[in-house]
This record gives structure tokens, sequence and C-alpha cells, in this order.
């Protein structure tokens, strides 16, 4: 798993393996919002937290559709599936290397970008710990989407149409506990549940997502 | 692969659609009685004034859009366990019975809480509700239409039913808890157990049976086209491969 | 003979109005497309037995 894991990683970092360009959308997305709803300092640090939690959930999703996508085409998801490691493995080994990749900078340069958008810095610790807490559900929940649609010629489209639903609890608890920790409120609540659900998503969805590999096989 | 593929498919035909009648027309009758007593025959509330009408729509149409998708939801299991094709296409048929219903839902959701909160639209945690589980129809029904293969369709589908399912459940806390600071206590009771005195409550009753046989009737039929469709596309393939 | 809907007419009719028509369009569509496979299958069938 750690092989696949690490292969996985390389081939992201290499040129044309979409590392950067998460971070890359991840900050146009945030630059673009002052231009659509206007510079006053005010509104934007209301709504900071939630657009940047937003812009973490389209980023996670670019680069989702490749992640089994890639080795479908050329055969290697099917000599995966003969390898002695279980599909299960394989599909949180991916999440993981996703989450790596784009969930874990993303997490990182949140705090930086929000100050774009006049975030508090004690919001931006609040937000950092969300975006930790909240990122790996959006990796696991992606493969999950990555598999259903793997054999698409075009299924990006429809993979966000299934996955962003799905991505809507995290987000919801994620940018509340944002708020809340941002105003000095109680933030047990939200951060137990946003957690939950990241725990239950790791612990099950590489179940459904093998399920559907295994299909997509056949 | 001769006549039929599997027994279940046509015993089914042969067994519901000479009920189809009957169904669609019991369905018609409940629905007509239901709510021509509803909007001629009931009073006005004190609070809600004539808009307390739209109960017979709103609370049925909900009611069937949540039952709808657990109804796929089953049929799902059983298509995954017992490989039974008529349970992965009835689960097919009634998607969009059940996008109907949670539009319906919505509508009228939105439409009676205008007078009520002075917008037509707001939050409120059930519309909010319906309007995601509006969006898993729309992925389930896309998803059944991008696979060309029946097969992969129907096992790719069902386990997003089954994901879904889960994920609609916790975006229903997750939507309470964002939006529970507002609306509380709101006049608009969407519930119907409430305080639903005797008065609203017969008509509601027998557009609610109304509602449930029109979908029992439109999934019937409809699985029955899907079934007609497949055998279709089964045949018309088998064709092509002797030609060629 | 229609009850006095008071200032909520708009909504209550807007309600009715919409919910009837999707009824209506759901049932009327469903019933189509049922004869339409139904003719297809009819013709797939004689073709092959034919």
């Amino acid at each position: 798993m750690r092989a696949l894991l690490i292969r996985d990683l390389r081939l992201a970092v290499r040129a044309g393996g979409g590392f950067g360009l998460g971070l890359a959308f991840f900050l146009i997305v945030v630059v673009l919002v002052p231009f659509g709803v206007g510079p006053e300092p005010s509104v934007l640090a209301r709504i900071a937290p939630g657009i940047l939690w937003v812009a973490a959930l389209l980023a996670a999703l670019l680069s989702l559709d490749r992640l089994f996508a890639l080795d479908h085409e050329d055969g290697a998801l099917a000599l995966l599936a003969t390898a002695p490691l279980p599909l299960e493995g394989v599909a949180i080994a991916k999440a993981a290397a996703h989450w790596i990749t784009t969930g874990l900078p993303l997490t990182i340069a949140a705090p930086a970008l929000g100050f774009l958008l006049h975030l508090s810095p004690q919001a931006g610790g609040w937000l950092m710990l969300t975006l930790a807490l909240g990122t790996p559900a959006l990796s696991v929940i992606g493969a999950f989407g990555a598999a259903l649609t793997v054999g698409l010629k075009r299924g990006g489209l429809l993979m966000s149409l299934i996955v962003l639903p799905m991505y809507m609890p995290t987000l919801i608890f994620g940018a509340e506990a944002v708020r809340r920790g941002s105003e000095g409120l109680v933030v047990t609540a939200p951060l137990l549940f946003l957690a939950g659900i990241s725990a239950g998503a790791i612990a099950l969805l590489p179940f459904a997502s093998a399920a559907a590999l295994r299909v997509n096989l056949r | 692969m001769s006549i039929w593929e599997y027994a279940n498919p046509r015993k089914f035909l042969a067994t519901t659609e000479p009920f189809l009648p009957w169904v669609f027309g019991a369905a018609g009758l409940c629905l007509g009685v239901g709510l021509i007593w509803g909007f001629f025959f009931t009073p006005d509330d004190y609070r809600q004034g004539s808009t307390v009408k739209i109960i017979y729509l709103h609370v049925p149409a909900a009611m069937m859009a949540i039952n709808a998708w657990i109804m796929m939801l089953v049929a799902s299991l059983i298509w995954l366990i017992r490989r039974h094709h008529v349970s992965a296409l009835a689960a097919r048929a009634a998607a969009p019975v059940g996008i109907v219903m949670t539009l319906i839902a919505l509508f009228t959701g939105a439409v009676w809480g205008q007078p009520m909160w002075g917008t037509w639209w707001a939050w409120d945690p059930r519309l909010t509700s319906f309007l995601i589980l509006f969006l898993f129809y729309l992925g389930y029904v896309a998803l059944w239409e991008a696979i060309a293969d029946p097969d992969t369709a129907a096992d790719l589908t069902s386990v997003l039913c089954m994901v879904g399912s889960v994920f609609a459940v916790l975006s229903r806390y997750a939507v309470n808890f964002w939006n529970q600071g507002l609306h509380q206590g709101a006049s608009l009771s969407l519930d119907r157990e409430e305080n639903v005195s005797d008065v609203y409550w017969q008509p509601l009753v027998i557009c609610m049976t109304g509602f449930g046989l029109l979908f029992l009737a439109l999934v019937l039929q409809r699985t029955g086209t899907e079934i007609r469709l497949r055998r279709a596309q089964a045949l018309r393939a088998r064709t092509e491969r002797a030609q060629a | 003979m229609m009850p006095d809907l008071g200032r909520y007419a708009g909504p209550v009719l807007a309600a009715y109005g919409f919910s009837l028509v999707m009824l209506i369009a759901l049932v009327w569509a469903s019933a189509r497309r049922a004869r339409r496979v139904a003719r297809e299958l009819a013709l797939v069938e004689q073709g092959r037995d034919g």
C-alpha cells in the first residue's frame, strides 16, 4: 500500500501531475470573489470562511477524475485488482495520495489566502483546524465518486454532480465551526460532527469505492 | 438467452398489467375526492388563512418524495443481493416519480412559506433538505443515463443509492444544525401529526392515499416499460451479433 | 363556487396549478413512453420471428 501511495505521489508531483493546480485554482477562486461581491472588508470578512471552504471543495474536485481514470486507461487498475493488495486498500491509498497532494496543501495555504479576504488570524486558525479535519473526508468521498465514474469518457461533470451533494455535511459543519470559533462561541459540536464524518467516511467508503471499481473492471 | 432472459420479468408484466387501470383509477378517485374536499370544503386556518389548503399537496408529495427514495434503496439492495432484474429496473423507474414529488414538495413548500416568511424562498431546514434530496435524485438518474451496460449501471446506481442514503440522512441533521437559529417556532407547521385537527386530517389522509396509489401505479407502469425496453435492446443486440 | 381565498389566492392557486400540471405531465409522459416502447418491442420481435 505504501508503494502505491508513494508512486501516486511521485506521479502527481511530476510535471503534468496536477500538484500545483489545486492550489492555483484555490487562489484564483479566492481572488475572483472580491470582484464578484465588492471589496468591502466587512462583507469579505464575514463570508471568508464559507468562501474558503467552498473553494477548497472545488479545488479538491479538480484532481479527482484522474484519480483512477489514468490507471484504468492504461490497464494498471486491472493489474492492481489482481495484486495481493485488496481494492479497498487501493482506494484508501489513492485517497491518501489525493489528500497529501490537494487537501493538505489547501489546509496550509488557506489562512494565507484568508488574509486576502480580511479573515481574522483567529478565524484563520479555526479554518486550518476545520480544513485539516474535513479535507480527508473530501478525498475519500471524492475517491468514491471517481470509482463510480471511472469507466466513463467524460465523467468529470457527472462525478461533480454526485460528489458535491455528499460534500455538503462536511462543508456545513466546517464552515459553521469556523464562524462560531471566530466569534468565541463553543465549537465542540460542529468539530465533533466534522471529525466524525471524516472518520466514518474513511472507515466505510473505501468498501463502496472498491465495490464500484470491481463493477467497472468487469 | 432465447425468449425472455428471466422468468421474473414476464411474470411481473403478466401479473401487474391487468391491475394497472384499476390502480390508476383508484389513485385518481382518491386524489379527486381528497383535493376537492380539501380545496372547496375546508375552512381557512386562523393564522395561515387559505394557504392551509396547500397542505393537501405539500404533505403527501413530501412523504412520497422520501418514500420513493426508500423504495429505490430497498430495490437496490434486493438487486445487489438477489440479482432480480425487475428490482433494479423498478428502482430506475421510481426515480423520475420521486423527482416530480420532490419538485412539488419544494414548490408548494416555498409558496406556502411566502406569506409567512415574506420571501419566495427561504433556507428553512426542511425545504433545504428536500433541495438536497432533489440533487441526490439528479445524480442517481444521471448515472443511470451515463452508463451503457445495463447490469453495470444497475450495480453502480445501487451502490450510489446506498451511499447517497447515508449522506442524505446526514445532510438532514447537518442542515438542521446549520439553520436552527432561524424559523424556530415558525407558525408554518409542516409536520402533519402536530396540530392538524380532524377537519383537515380526513381529506389529508385521502390525499396521502391518492399520492401513494399514484406512485404505485406509475412505478408499476414504468417498470413494465423498462422491462420491455431492456428486452428490445437485448434482442436488437442479439440480431446485430448474429449478423456480424 | 370558488372559495374565497382572500389575499392568499396567488400562492394557493400557484401551488395547485403547478402540482396538477406536474402530475398530469408525469402520467401522460409515462403513458406515452410505455406505448412507444411497447410498439418498439413488437417491431423488434416481429423482425426476429418474421
